[in-house]
C-alpha cells in the first residue's frame, strides 16, 4: 500500500520525522524569517557567526514535510561553514543533499535557501549597524 | 502496513456484496441490453431494469425511466446542467444559480456555459457554507434556467435546506438540480417531498464501482444530450449500456436505503468520538463546516499553527485528504475553506477525515493519538506557534517576503 511517505526519499522522511537543530540559536547574531502562512510556509532560521564562520544554527518551520527536511538539511549543511561558502549553498544543493524531492516540492527547497540568505544578511546588518564606519 | 482508510469522500471500497452481484453481468452474460432479437439481450435488459428501479426508489423517484446511466457524477452534473442550457438557447438571456462551493463538475460545466453568454449568479453563504435562502430567491428572476446547489458538501459535510430550496424553485418555476453525491447512503433525501427536478448520483461514493453514475430527471424536464448517437437512455445519453457498472449501481443502490439509518447513527457515534476526542485533547483547533447539519461521516478541522501535508505524514498509515495546497498538485488551498472565509494559515493546516463501513472505534482511538502527538511535536517547530503564544497575530504578522512566486 501506498501513501503520503512513498513520495519521498528515506533521508527527506529521516530529516521530518528527526528534524536536526530545532529551535532558535542562543545569542544569535543573525536572523532570517521568509515564507508567508498565507502561502503555507514559513521558516525561521537562527544563526550565531563568530570570526567568519556559522558556529551554530536552528530553524523553526511552519510547512509540509518537504519544507521541515530542507530546514533541517540547510542547518546541518551551514554549520562550521564560512559565511564565504554558506552562500555558495543553493536550493539544488540542499535538494541534492536530500536525495532530491517530488516535483511539486522542489519549490520547498527555495525556501530554505532564502532563509539562510536571509539570516546572513541580518547577520551583515547588524555587524554594519554596530561597528562605526569606516 | 495496515492502512485505516479514513478518505471515503474520496471513494469507498466496492462492497463484497455489490461485486458478486455483478460477476454476472461481468462474466457469462454479456448481451448488449438494446439487442432485443436474443436471449442475451433480454437477460441484460432485465439486469438494467431491475437497476434502474433499485436507484429510483433511494431517490424516491416516481418511475425507473426517470433515472439516466451515466459514465459518473461529473457526467450527471455535466448532463444536468448543459443539458438544460442547451435546451433553452432560444433564449436570449440564461441564468443559472449555484454556489460557489459546488463540486468542479458544476463549478466548471457552468464556467464553460459562460462561454455560451450564459449567466452564473452564486448565491450567499453563510461561514457554515450554508445557502441564505433570501438571497437565493433574490436571485432568481424570467431568466434562470436552472438552480443547482449540492445536497451535501465534499470537504466540509455541511448540509443544505434541500426542501426549501425545492420550494422556492417550484414557487419561481425553476428547475432544481442537486448533487446528491456525497449524501446518498449518508442523509435521506427524496426527490418528489424535496421538488427536486435532477438529482447526480455516483456509484463509487456509495460502495458501488467506479465509472458509473446517474442523473434523475423529472418527468417532461427537456434536456438536450451531450453525448450523440444510438438514442439510448430516452435519448438522453447514448452510448451502449454498461451493464456491470449499472447492476453494481444498482445493488449499491439498495443496500444504501436498506443500510441508510443504522449507518448513519453508526458513523455518527464515530465521527462524534472523533470530534470530541480532538477537542478535548488538542488546543486551538477549529471545525470547518456546520456545527450540526453536516454529514454524519465527515470531520473537517483546521489544527492552528501547523500545515497540513505535514500532519498527514505524521499520521503514518491513515489515509487522510488536507485543504492544504502541499497535497494538491495546483498548490492551491481548497476553494470551498476559502469560500466559507477559513484564513489562509488555518485552511493550510485543514484535515479533512471520511469515515465510513470499514471505520471502528479502535481506528477513530489510534488516529487520535497519532494526531495529539503529530500535532504537538509540529507545533514544536512552528514558528507561527511561538509568534501566537508572544501575541502576535498571524493574518496581520509581517514576513520578509513569498518565498514563491503565488
Amino acid at each position: 500500500m501506498m501513501d503520503a511517505w512513498d513520495d519521498y526519499s528515506e533521508k527527506v522522511m529521516d530529516h521530518y520525522e528527526n528534524p536536526r537543530n530545532v529551535g532558535i540559536v542562543e545569542k544569535a547574531n543573525g536572523t532570517g524569517v521568509v515564507g508567508n502562512p498565507a502561502c503555507g510556509d514559513v521558516m525561521k532560521l537562527t544563526i550565531r557567526v563568530e570570526n567568519d564562520i556559522i558556529v551554530d544554527a536552528k530553524f523553526k518551520t511552519f510547512g509540509c514535510g518537504a519544507a521541515i527536511a530542507t530546514s533541517s538539511m540547510v542547518t546541518e549543511m551551514v554549520k562550521g561553514k564560512s559565511l564565504a561558502d554558506a552562500l555558495e549553498i543553493s536550493n539544488r544543493g540542499v535538494m541534492e543533499a536530500l536525495g532530491g524531492l517530488p516535483k511539486v516540492k522542489r519549490h520547498c527547497s527555495v525556501l530554505a535557501e532564502e532563509a539562510l540568505k536571509a539570516a546572513i544578511a541580518d547577520y551583515e546588518k547588524n555587524r554594519r549597524d554596530i561597528s562605526p564606519a569606516a | 502496513m495496515n492502512l485505516i482508510y479514513m478518505d471515503h469522500h474520496a471513494t469507498t471500497p466496492l462492497d463484497a456484496e455489490v461485486l458478486a452481484a455483478m460477476m454476472p453481468a461481468l462474466t457469462s452474460e454479456y448481451g448488449n441490453p438494446s439487442s432485443n432479437t436474443h436471449a442475451y439481450g433480454h437477460a441484460a435488459r432485465y439486469m438494467v431494469d431491475s437497476a434502474r428501479a433499485q436507484v429510483a426508489q433511494l431517490v424516491g423517484a416516481p418511475r425507473p425511466d426517470d433515472i439516466i446511466f451515466t459514465s459518473g457524477a461529473t457526467e450527471a452534473d455535466n448532463l444536468a446542467l448543459k443539458g438544460i442550457a442547451h435546451a433553452k438557447d432560444y433564449m436570449p438571456a440564461r441564468n443559472i444559480v449555484t454556489l460557489a462551493i459546488e463540486h468542479k463538475a458544476v463549478l466548471d460545466a457552468a464556467r464553460r456555459l459562460q462561454k455560451e453568454n450564459v449567466e452564473i449568479r452564486f448565491a450567499a453563504i453563510d461561514p457554515y457554507g450554508v445557502v441564505d435562502l433570501d438571497d437565493l430567491a433574490a436571485k432568481i428572476d424570467k431568466n434562470t434556467i436552472l438552480i443547482s446547489i449540492q445536497t451535501a458538501n465534499s470537504e466540509i459535510g455541511t448540509i443544505q435546506p434541500i426542501r426549501e430550496i425545492g420550494v422556492i424553485a417550484k414557487k419561481h418555476g425553476v428547475p432544481f438540480h442537486t448533487d446528491a453525491v456525497q449524501a446518498l447512503g449518508r442523509y435521506e433525501i427524496d426527490v418528489m417531498r424535496d421538488h427536486i427536478d435532477m438529482l447526480s448520483i455516483s456509484a463509487h461514493k456509495m460502495y458501488g464501482p467506479k465509472g458509473i453514475g446517474a442523473l434523475y430527471v423529472r418527468r417532461g424536464l427537456k434536456l438536450t444530450p451531450i453525448i450523440d448517437g444510438g438514442g439510448h437512455e430516452r435519448n438522453m445519453r447514448s452510448g451502449t449500456l454498461n451493464v456491470p457498472g449499472i447492476v453494481g449501481l444498482g445493488k449499491a443502490a439498495e443496500i444504501a436505503k436498506r443500510d441508510l439509518k443504522s449507518e448513519s447513527e453508526r458513523l455518527l457515534k464515530l465521527r462524534n468520538r472523533l470530534e470530541d476526542g480532538i477537542l478535548r485533547r488538542i488546543e486551538h483547533v477549529r471545525i470547518n463546516g456546520h456545527p450540526t447539519n453536516r454529514l454524519p461521516n465527515n470531520l473537517n478541522v483546521a489544527f492552528a499553527y501547523v500545515e497540513g501535508e505535514s500532519l498527514i505524514l505524521a499520521c503514518r498509515g491513515v489515509a487522510l485528504s488536507s485543504g492544504s495546497a502541499c497535497t494538491s498538485t495546483s498548490l492551491q488551498s481548497s476553494y470551498v475553506l476559502k469560500a466559507i472565509n477559513v484564513p489562509d494559515f488555518l485552511a493550510h493546516g485543514s484535515l479533512r477525515f471520511g469515515l465510513g463501513k470499514s471505520n471502528s472505534e479502535e481506528h477513530v482511538d489510534i488516529v487520535l493519538d497519532l494526531l495529539e502527538k503529530g500535532v504537538r511535536r509540529l507545533r514544536e517547530m512552528s514558528p507561527l506557534y511561538d509568534m501566537a503564544k508572544e501575541g502576535v497575530s498571524i493574518e496581520s504578522a509581517h514576513f520578509s517576503r513569498h518565498a514563491r512566486g503565488k
